[in-house]
């Protein structure tokens, strides 16, 4: 049955600047906000949309995304005509091949967007936070006859040059685009969220990829092709919050930012949900001694010791007498009695006995490489610690690590 | 896992005891325990027993049930074979759509119960609330060759206040009922009926038609009791957390037990867990000037002020300053800064305004009707 719009969502991203959270999820699947996943922003942006056709574009790690995304009944997505699909690579009778770019990724699934025969694509990616009317961004598509229309977002001068500029005239007309330009000459930068007429897509698409030295990319190969073919182009600027958490520290701060009064994000709007698959879990319950300020704190979490200015996720544990600062305990997570936690994120399922002391100073003889986490510290999903173990700042703690001090321990 | 039983559930209970928590709902849809309504657990505790097909009966203010229920989807009931069947009343020659206890309202759904395949069914009512799997209930039905089994608990406390529906057992050693008390002035046994119990389906229908046939009602009364000793009834005992909603003092014990780790580890059994209605809130946000302690919050909850022994449910908003200890405080209700609460059951969507106390008792809970601002 024909849909005017159908939505493609890039997930295959690795995310390997999150380091060990995604060393067995793709980034889309890791935990944000005390409830929910990366994806649930796009998912139920669409919903709210009257988007009910999605297409996930996975390659790397689908299980954990697979699962959670099961019928998308968690988003209203289990319908009869649409729906959400997950769209992994796959063989062909002759060839079959990786998704090579963003571009590629729509191009192999051309056929299932044709099932639809949508007037027009959404080209979404599955690591940004926002709250978005796709629907109003299609009215200003269709009014202004646009070939595409990216959406844009207003961004410091100074970081301008880490984005995909895009140079506008005064009709929002996008005029030249330029990837992390060295001198921008604007900021609006390119979310990565494109509307695209989806018969003249597949025009572009196809001689792209007929081209052997193209990087099938929308942002490097496709928007620039379409300028210089002289398509309307025109650009939708978003005001609002929205932010890549591709990075430990923009993760991080962005989860610190569901937490003041306001918050920088409030998520608590009936009229723009934010759905997510329910973990059917008892309300929280917070005990006698227990001291919570500034915080998030949701279903099955056991709170005894203190915690300010974190976010808990369902199901973890704060025993008493333990400290929890400026931190992100995952789903299931259990901090242990007296455990000291600074500037932390701690994985699913995390075990920390009594005492572990996660963030503090480095002491001279810590030797720790933070290029990846900064001043955060990391421990992995499914890491049981030692008692009164010292974790210092920037470290990043995974099972193999604790198998070799353990093995060093033993000679 | 059970496959040869499915679940009957009487909706239909009036209850005047739980006052303003009843007007505009039955007893099963009265809230409970922070983010569940009663039938929650009645429905979940089916669920994970295995029974694929439920049957309710409604009677009276059902909307909110039905509301709540949907398509059963929550409870995996949405289902091409069996799944959640909702029986509310209808009028036919010989049923006029009211029914004056629960044989009219059995008998009205024996279209259901003669379509049902399984050979046993797990016949409830809606008040009492715990946690369980029926499988070795049902066991032990078979083995010990009863007619009937009720589950049972031991339960010392007792107020003539509170009674509703109050079923004593008197068993002998091999578990067999010999007498029975309903309702009774001074009980002579602390063994209190869970509103639960097992037979196979051709009795219930032979015993509802023979009821009927000799103008008879209640089946509790006219049948269980009346035919105490012609029917093989045993006792199952069951030795977990169980809350009967008999009366607003009863609510409030029960709810406050929630705040005891054992008790509440009890009722929400991990293993088993409790399906509802999802709502997807938000997670609950902490201000800088909450002070929280010996509390249960659902999500959407947003505190800046002292909340202590209390049971929040979900989107409830304590403002800066505002206080409040041992309540009970429905969904979607706010508490205006510099308030005051103490011993207040708060239905859902109340307001409290600013600097307003309330302060109730131990047994006299002040109790607050559904959307009213103070």
């Amino acid at each position: 049955m024909k849909k005017k719009i159908v939505a493609m969502l890039l997930a295959g991203g690795q995310g390997s600047r999150l380091g060990i959270l995604t060393s067995n999820m793709a980034k889309p699947a890791v935990p944000f906000g005390g409830k929910y996943r990366i994806i649930d922003f796009p998912l139920s942006n669409c919903v709210n949309s009257d988007i009910d056709t999605v297409g996930v574009l996975t390659q790397y790690r689908p299980l954990a995304l697979n699962s959670y995304l099961g019928t998308g009944q968690h988003w209203d997505l289990d319908r009869t005509n649409g729906g959400v699909f997950v769209l992994p690579p796959y063989m062909t009778e002759q060839v079959g091949q990786w998704y090579s770019g963003t571009a590629n990724a729509i191009w192999q699934n051309r056929e299932f967007v044709d099932q639809y025969d949508p007037d027009y694509v959404l080209i979404l990616s599955g690591d940004h936070i926002y709250k978005m009317n796709y629907a109003q961004m299609l009215r200003q598509h269709q009014k202004k006859e646009a070939a595409a229309t990216i959406a844009v977002i207003k961004v410091p001068m100074e970081e301008a040059h880490r984005f995909g500029i895009m140079n506008t005239d005064e009709f929002d007309r996008i005029v030249s685009f330029e990837e992390k330009p060295k001198n921008p000459k604007s900021n609006n930068a390119s979310m990565g969220i494109y509307i695209f007429n989806w018969k003249l897509l597949k025009e572009y698409m196809a001689r792209d990829d007929a081209d052997p030295n193209s990087d099938n990319d929308f942002g490097k190969n496709i928007i620039p092709a379409m300028l210089d073919g002289g398509e309307t182009m025109i650009a939708f600027p978003f005001e609002g919050y929205w932010k890549d958490v591709g990075t430990l520290s923009s993760l991080w701060e962005a989860n610190m930012d569901l937490l003041g009064n306001p918050p920088v994000l409030d998520l608590n709007d009936p009229a723009w949900r934010i759905y997510t698959k329910n973990p059917i879990m008892p309300p929280h319950y917070v005990g006698d001694t227990a001291v919570i300020s500034d915080s998030l704190v949701t279903e099955g979490c056991v709170v005894k010791g203190e915690v300010r200015h974190s976010v808990l996720f369902c199901g973890s544990i704060v025993e008493e007498g333990a400290v929890v600062e400026d931190s992100i305990v995952f789903p299931r997570a259990v901090i242990g009695k007296g455990c000291k936690l600074h500037k932390a994120i701690v994985g699913e399922n995390a075990h920390l006995p009594e005492n572990c002391i996660v963030g503090a100073p480095a002491r001279d003889f810590d030797h720790v490489d933070n290029k990846l986490t900064g001043d955060i510290t990391l421990i992995g999903n499914d890491v049981h610690l030692t008692a009164g173990v010292y974790v210092p700042c920037g470290a990043v703690v995974n099972q193999e690590l604790i198998e070799q001090k353990e093995k060093e321990a033993a000679q | 896992m059970i496959h040869n039983a499915f679940g009957l559930i009487y909706t239909g209970e009036n209850n005047p005891r739980l006052k303003e928590l009843t007007l505009s709902r039955s007893v099963a849809a009265v809230p409970f325990g922070g983010r569940n309504r009663c039938i929650d657990f009645i429905l979940s505790n089916l669920v994970n027993s295995g029974v694929t097909s439920v049957g309710m009966i409604m009677q009276k203010n059902y909307h909110s049930l039905m509301d709540h229920l949907g398509s059963g989807k929550e409870w995996n009931l949405n289902r091409k074979r069996d799944g959640l069947f909702i029986l509310p009343p209808f009028l036919t020659k010989d049923n006029v759509g009211v029914y004056r206890g629960s044989i009219d309202a059995f008998r009205s759904c024996l279209g259901y119960v003669r379509r049902c395949t399984e050979q046993y069914v797990i016949l409830t009512g809606s008040h009492t609330i715990f946690n369980t799997t029926f499988d070795d209930m049902l066991r032990k039905h078979i083995e010990s060759g009863a007619d009937i089994t009720i589950m049972y608990n031991e339960d010392d406390s007792f107020d003539v206040e509170d009674q509703n529906k109050d079923l004593r057992l008197h068993l002998n050693e091999s578990g067999r009922v010999i007498d029975m008390e309903l309702n009774p002035y001074r009980p002579k046994s602390n063994l209190r009926s869970c509103d639960l119990m097992i037979m196979e389906k051709a009795l219930l229908e032979y015993l509802v038609e023979e009821a009927y046939s000799r103008g008879e009602y209640d089946f509790i009364r006219d049948i269980i009791l009346k035919r105490c000793k012609t029917l093989k009834i045993h006792g199952y005992r069951y030795d977990g957390f169980v809350a009967r909603l008999d009366s607003v003092n009863t609510y409030f014990k029960n709810s406050m037990r929630l705040l005891l780790a054992k008790e509440a580890g009890d009722l929400y059994n991990m293993e088993h867990p409790v399906y509802t209605k999802v709502k997807d809130e938000v997670s609950a946000r902490y201000g800088s000037n909450a002070k929280v302690k010996n509390c249960v919050l659902a999500d959407g909850c947003y505190i800046d002020g002292t909340v202590e022994n209390s049971i929040l449910f979900r989107g409830v908003s304590v403002e800066t300053g505002a206080v409040v200890r041992n309540s009970i405080i429905m969904q979607g209700s706010t508490i205006s800064e510099g308030a005051h609460l103490d011993h207040v059951i708060m239905d859902k969507g109340v307001t409290i305004r600013q600097k307003r106390n309330l302060i109730g008792y131990d047994n006299f809970p002040i109790v607050l009707r559904k959307n009213q601002t103070v």
